[in-house]
């Protein structure tokens, strides 16, 4: 009888051993912990960047209102037991309907795709340059294009003014090389706002091409040379399509930070080059209209993300048709 | 093993003093930049139609003399010539040449066909003559199937059937191959070095393999080059340079061999007399040239070559003693490691006969081995 319980016991404590064994290995190897290493980027992507949004939606479907925060809330407490749910669409009428924000979206776009259309241009034979420079010159020159980052971005801004300005070094220049005898406006235009978001984004477009640039095997090219193709016509079947990824991600880190460009239309540019990001900026800090404001960020995100995620779909598509 | 089937007459185009030959390289050096010598002047002439290797050790020049030959590196000095015309100022777009990469370098972002296509669009050729050639060369390699596939969708093998229908998708005058079978494993390389030389017969196009692995040219091959430090040793069939090495180098690198070194003590008049202090007895070889008297010598013989003996020749030449030191089985053959009694290893190869030997050799056994006259070489370099 007395040997009865004690195996008994014995199995039970090592089953419950076997368990939590088990449970440890599969928080450290299995699912769930596979789970708890994916919800650390979720948790701060779901916290810093959806729910600050969701704020600002649920501002844009405000009124405005003389309070603090100045607008009305979203539910309130009408009568007894009754919680009214206001959602007020007007701010996104009024913008559709008011020519100057859509003239505002329309503009930030053109300047966007024009200055993404130069940075392509110019950081293109760049980071081409530096990709096929000997092995030791490379990180020499790409320090180069990094450099301007040490400096801050507005300090680099209004270094254009002193040299764009009526009386600023480009223009002392060239009136005492006798070029020109009255000095050019350049400041205040919308060559000056093309001329600071070229500059300032360049760097983003380079990095990513010479990333795939430099990847690229360059006997491809060899081959293509055997077989009859004369290096021209070899950079555009071979070495341009190759760099394609570089190309899309080089202009999506241009075009999307400056369709919301504030700080270079607003030193930079004049009183045609009305941007969107100047609009908000008025919006909220001159009129301290938030709901409208928020309603100009809300229809910016999607101006820009409706179209690049059916950009991104058309692509998986591809992919996965000819997998 | 690939049978060699060819044409007599192409077979023998090298041994005709007046037969035109198909692309001569005169004096080819080139110099890199620290000042090294890749190819140190090279001459060669090769046939119409031939299948040659260059054969050699990994840095011995023998890519940069085939990359040079494709236009892909510039020649320090010399000259290139194809059927008389002097290509060696042609960039590579415009030579009647195509290469076989050794990586294959097909271009990822092209299907199978496209890549195939690649060559003939830069002719400016009509949609439909690209399109027959493209499934006539992928009829040959057996790639038809996979037209419209990718390259990463690929296996080693079936990449490297589509980097030989691009090359050849041209009908280039010459083809040059960079370790065209450097990546496949040991069974898929044996079954491709077959295809390749039928594939060769039946195009007619003149071959140039670079290759490090010597069974792969031995098989190969037409004729053969082996080279070292840039420098061409010998070029020959692979029988001649197999039996009749010029140097104790190339003798080495083709194949196992067995050298004793010794000094001519009497020279008859087809024969050589030679006092070894690896022998016990003289060694007597035949050698066509006379030699003087003293001449330090190196006789090669192949482990193939030694007879296993239960005692000691009556004239007591060509012979050495042993005891076994180490037995490779190999199936049809087994390699046996003698150790002689003057501290020498030799190695002796045995065909296996039969499933079961009446006294077959095991390890420690005392064993005499000999050879014939004519079963080596004489070598003086």
């Amino acid at each position: 009888m007395n040997t009865g319980p004690a195996p008994a016991d014995t199995a039970g404590a090592s089953s419950l051993k076997r368990r939590f064994e088990r449970g440890v290995k599969s928080l450290t190897q299995g699912r769930l912990g596979r789970a708890a290493v994916i919800a650390l980027p979720y948790s701060w992507l779901l916290l810093f960047l959806l729910l600050p949004i969701l704020i600002v939606l649920k501002i844009s479907l405000a009124e405005i209102a003389l309070a603090s925060p100045p607008y009305t809330p979203m539910l309130q407490w009408a009568e007894e037991r009754t919680l009214a749910l206001q959602v007020h669409i007007g701010n996104y009428a009024y913008l559709w309907q008011d020519p100057l924000y859509v003239g505002a979206y329309m503009n930030s776009l053109k300047v966007a795709a024009v200055s993404t259309i130069f940075c392509l241009l110019i950081g293109y034979p760049m980071a081409y340059g530096i990709a096929r420079a000997p092995a030791g010159w490379r990180i020499v020159l790409l320090m180069l294009v990094i450099l301007p980052f040490w400096t801050s971005f507005l300090i680099r801004v209004y270094a254009w003014i002193g040299l764009l300005q009526g009386n600023g070094l480009i223009n002392h220049l060239l009136l005492s090389i006798g070029l020109i005898d009255q000095p050019l406006v350049l400041l205040h235009s919308n060559f000056a706002v093309y001329l600071g978001i070229v500059y300032s984004y360049l760097p983003f477009m380079i990095l990513p091409l010479y990333a795939t640039l430099v990847r690229m095997d360059l006997t491809l090219l060899e081959a293509a040379a055997d077989l009859g193709c004369p290096p021209w016509k070899a950079f555009l079947t071979v070495t341009l399509p190759l760099s394609m990824p570089g190309v899309i991600a080089g202009s999506l880190l241009v075009f999307i930070p400056a369709v919301g460009e504030f700080v270079i239309p607003d030193l930079l540019g004049g009183p045609d080059s009305l941007m969107i990001g100047r609009v908000l900026w008025t919006e909220f800090f001159s009129n301290r209209d938030w709901p409208v404001a928020a309603a100009v960020a809300i229809a910016m995100l999607a101006v820009i993300l409706i179209p690049l995620l059916l950009f991104q779909r058309v692509g998986e598509r591809e992919t996965t048709r000819e997998r | 093993m690939p049978q060699q089937r060819r044409d007599p007459a192409i077979l023998e185009a090298w041994q005709d003093p007046d037969a035109r030959p198909f692309l001569e390289i005169q004096n080819v050096t080139k110099v890199f930049d620290g000042g090294t010598y890749a190819v140190d002047d090279v001459s060669l002439r090769i046939y119409k139609g031939e299948f040659f290797s260059l054969l050699g050790a990994s840095g011995c020049g023998k890519s940069t003399l085939l990359r040079m030959l494709a236009g892909l590196e510039r020649c320090t000095q010399g000259r290139i010539l194809i059927e008389g015309q002097d290509i060696t100022r042609m960039p590579p777009y415009e030579r009647p040449v195509n290469m076989m990469f050794q990586s294959y370098a097909l271009f990822p972002h092209m299907s199978v066909e496209q890549n195939v296509a690649f060559g003939l669009k830069q002719e400016r050729l009509s949609g439909r003559e690209i399109r027959s050639r493209v499934s006539e060369m992928l009829e040959l390699v057996h790639m038809s199937e996979y037209a419209r596939r990718r390259p990463d969708q690929l296996s080693g093998g079936q990449r490297q059937r589509v980097a030989l229908a691009r090359s050849l998708a041209k009908h280039p005058k010459l083809l040059l191959l960079d370790e065209p079978l450097g990546a496949l494993d040991r069974k898929l390389r044996e079954r491709t070095q077959f295809e390749l030389v039928n594939i060769q017969e039946r195009v007619g196009t003149t071959f140039i393999m670079v290759t490090h692995d010597q069974e792969e040219a031995m098989t190969m091959s037409s004729r053969l080059a082996v080279m070292d430090a840039g420098r061409i040793l010998q070029v020959g069939t692979p029988s001649e340079i197999y039996e009749y090495p010029v140097s104790r180098f190339v003798a080495g690198f083709i194949g196992a061999v067995n050298l004793f070194e010794g000094r001519v003590v009497t020279a008859e008049e087809d024969r050589v007399v030679i006092q070894s202090d690896d022998t016990p007895g003289e060694i007597v070889m035949y050698h066509a040239h006379p030699l003087a008297i003293g001449t330090p010598v190196t006789v090669a013989l192949r482990p193939e070559k030694l007879r296993v003996m239960d005692e000691p020749p009556s004239d007591d030449r060509n012979w050495i003693q042993g005891t076994v030191r180490e037995i490779g089985y190999l199936g049809d053959v087994s390699i046996y490691h003698v150790g002689t009694d003057r501290n020498r290893t030799v190695q002796v190869q045995v065909t296996n006969r039969a499933r079961r030997t009446a006294g077959p050799l095991t390890w420690d056994d005392s064993v005499f081995l000999g050879w014939d006259t004519d079963a080596g070489v004489v070598l003086t370099a």
